[in-house]
């Protein structure tokens, strides 16, 4: 597996930490799938530096934090908020989100690259939340990005890859740099496809938070992930059109 | 001879032991250096819905099950009114409303014929009717719950409870914490309007991928607009953000809210627990009770009854998860 800024993931799950009935049942999420990293959303929860209790939750998981900068519209917004993270979390880690439309909470590209530029400069790792363009990515990049995370369809929207062309067009674009599919994802089957299209991770949070029964839930997206990230090392077959037996018929004993 | 039970905090929970414990002819007293019922109580804030059916969606099943003694509870306490509550949401989140109805019970789906139980809510197409449930207000059902305990004996005292005494349950919520380590606080966030233009007779919820929001009629043409969760122990007023999305899911429910006088806005901390379910815990000599989080009414009476079985009968509830003396 590649390394995402020098660190080995155990596995391949990232998972959110919003939306759950409960903190309770969010540990319990998180220590029946095992997922190796949590993302949390530093600007609600963070007004005003008090969200001590619930943020101790999260440390108390033991797993790698990687904060947020969910709801930022604006450069400004989210290099604040980056910085706040980095006091309170004691991490380098970013996820840069930038919001550039209200209803898909589609990425402004434009100020993700400005950014990311400026965070690198202050010393972070970013993790740009960005869609599928190869451009931009290139030029995430050139801002010193060493991980890309690309979109899945709008977060929260559960449809799943809206472009898994575009994704593995980029898997084969970047083939050294740790790619992780980040929003949209509704079930383990988006999940693993992500995984059999050749990326690194998967980064989901609703599906599991939303779910009836989030414990199973993230169980069941662990092992999707790793069963789509077998089956990429598998070098799966290709599909066809029609049929091949898998036991040759000409020359079987007939049996009458 | 019977004790005296020391009620330490008179919201909610503390008024609702000590008028349960009074019922059971206990003789009871209440302590609260913040005074009666007020503004500094977390229950102040409240909504008031007693909607164990509509909460059922998000929470552990006692909150279904003991939420519906509650009904009842406050009907020999104060006035409560029995209307329902209707779950509606906007044509493009009909999504959210399947999965609501798929996770709960006790509603029929209503369509065309929403407009005879609500019709001042021309945005809405589409709901889902609990009709079982109720909502009380939640200043006069603690003003009620302080006037009557009053009239039974029960004594209040503007004070801290003295050190040295027996008897005594902690129902100081959030305050309680320096007993209660896994007690968090939750931010709420919460409007009063007046808007006598719009019309509306029972609780609605308008359900939104990013924003729950309810409405309950107060009367007199002034609503409850509420309330964020967030996981925060800021105690700052509300933000512009929350404000703006309380008020604009209330004018996507009717545009004329956009006229409405904004009377007040709220913030407090709801005491939870980490699975969001209420405790009863004995410890150093005294009982605790705290954890209502966003259940105060729904669940005070429950909490209450549990709290009166451990003191007079040492009976254990379900809701006592640790008992050290």
């Amino acid at each position: 597996m590649k390394r995402f800024y020098g660190t080995d993931l155990p596995n391949p799950l990232m998972l959110g930490t919003a939306q759950y009935p409960s903190p309770a049942i969010l540990e319990q999420a998180f220590r029946a799938s095992g997922a190796a990293v949590a993302t949390v959303s530093l600007r609600r929860e963070g007004a005003g530096g008090a969200g001590d209790t619930f943020w101790k939750l999260i440390e108390d998981l033991g797993v790698l934090v990687l904060p947020n900068t969910a709801g930022c519209h604006t450069v400004k917004e989210a290099v604040t908020t980056a910085h706040m993270a980095r006091e309170v979390f004691g991490t380098r880690w970013i996820k840069l989100e930038l919001i550039g439309h209200t209803d898909s909470l589609q990425p402004d590209v434009f100020q993700l690259v400005e950014a990311a530029r400026i965070l690198t400069g202050d010393g972070f790792q970013v993790f740009p939340y960005t869609t599928e363009d190869l451009i931009v990515a290139e030029r995430l990049l050139t801002a010193g990005c060493e991980v890309l995370m690309p979109w899945g369809a709008p977060i929260g929207s559960g449809r799943g890859l809206n472009n898994p062309y575009a994704l593995r067009a980029m898997r084969a674009e970047f083939p050294d740099v740790p790619l992780v599919v980040d929003a949209g994802i509704g079930l383990p089957s988006h999940a693993a496809q992500a995984m059999e299209l050749g990326f690194d991770a998967v980064l989901l949070n609703t599906a599991v938070a939303r779910a009836g029964d989030p414990v199973l839930m993230a169980r069941a997206m662990m092992d999707a992930v790793e069963a789509g990230r077998l089956a990429y090392g598998a070098d799966p077959i290709d599909a066809r059109d029609m049929a091949e037996a898998s036991t040759p018929v000409i020359g079987k004993a007939f049996l009458a | 001879m019977m004790p005296v039970f020391s009620v330490i905090g008179a919201g909610v929970a503390g008024l609702s032991v000590a008028s349960e414990l009074a019922a059971r002819g206990a003789d009871v007293q209440v302590f609260d250096p913040a005074g009666p019922p007020g503004p500094h109580h977390c229950s102040w804030w409240a909504g008031g819905m007693l909607a164990p059916w509509c909460e059922y969606e998000n929470a552990e099943e006692p909150v279904l099950r003991l939420g519906q003694q509650a009904i009842v509870w406050w009907q020999q306490r104060t006035t409560v009114q029995q209307r329902g509550t209707l779950v509606v949401a906007g044509r493009r989140d009909l999504p959210d409303l399947r999965r609501f109805a798929r996770r709960t019970e006790g509603f029929r789906e209503v369509g065309s014929d929403l407009a005879e139980l609500e019709p001042d809510l021309p945005g809405v197409a589409q709901g889902l009717f609990f009709e079982g449930e109720a909502h009380l207000d939640p200043r006069r059902a603690l003003s009620d719950l302080y006037t009557s305990l009053q009239g039974q004996g029960v004594r209040f005292v503007q004070d801290k409870a003295p050190a040295a005494l027996d008897n005594v349950i902690d129902c100081r919520g959030l305050a309680a914490r320096d007993a209660l380590p896994d007690l968090r606080g939750v931010r709420g966030e919460m409007l009063v309007i007046r808007c006598p233009e719009v019309t509306l007779t029972r609780p609605v919820r308008l359900l939104h991928p990013r924003i729950p929001l309810y409405i309950v009629p107060r009367g007199g043409g002034v609503y409850m607009l509420g309330a964020t969760m967030i996981e925060s122990e800021d105690r700052r007023r509300i933000t512009a953000r929350s404000m703006l999305e309380l008020l604009s899911a209330a004018y996507a429910l009717n545009p004329a809210f956009g006229e409405a006088e904004v009377l007040e806005t709220g913030v407090d901390l709801r005491p939870a627990f980490p699975d969001n379910l209420p405790r009863i815990r004995r410890l150093g000599g005294r009982i605790y009770a705290n954890g209502l989080y966003r259940h105060g009414y729904l669940l005070a009476p429950a909490l209450a009854r549990g709290v009166a079985d451990l003191a007079l009968h040492n009976t254990h509830s379900e809701f006592i998860d640790e008992d050290r003396d």
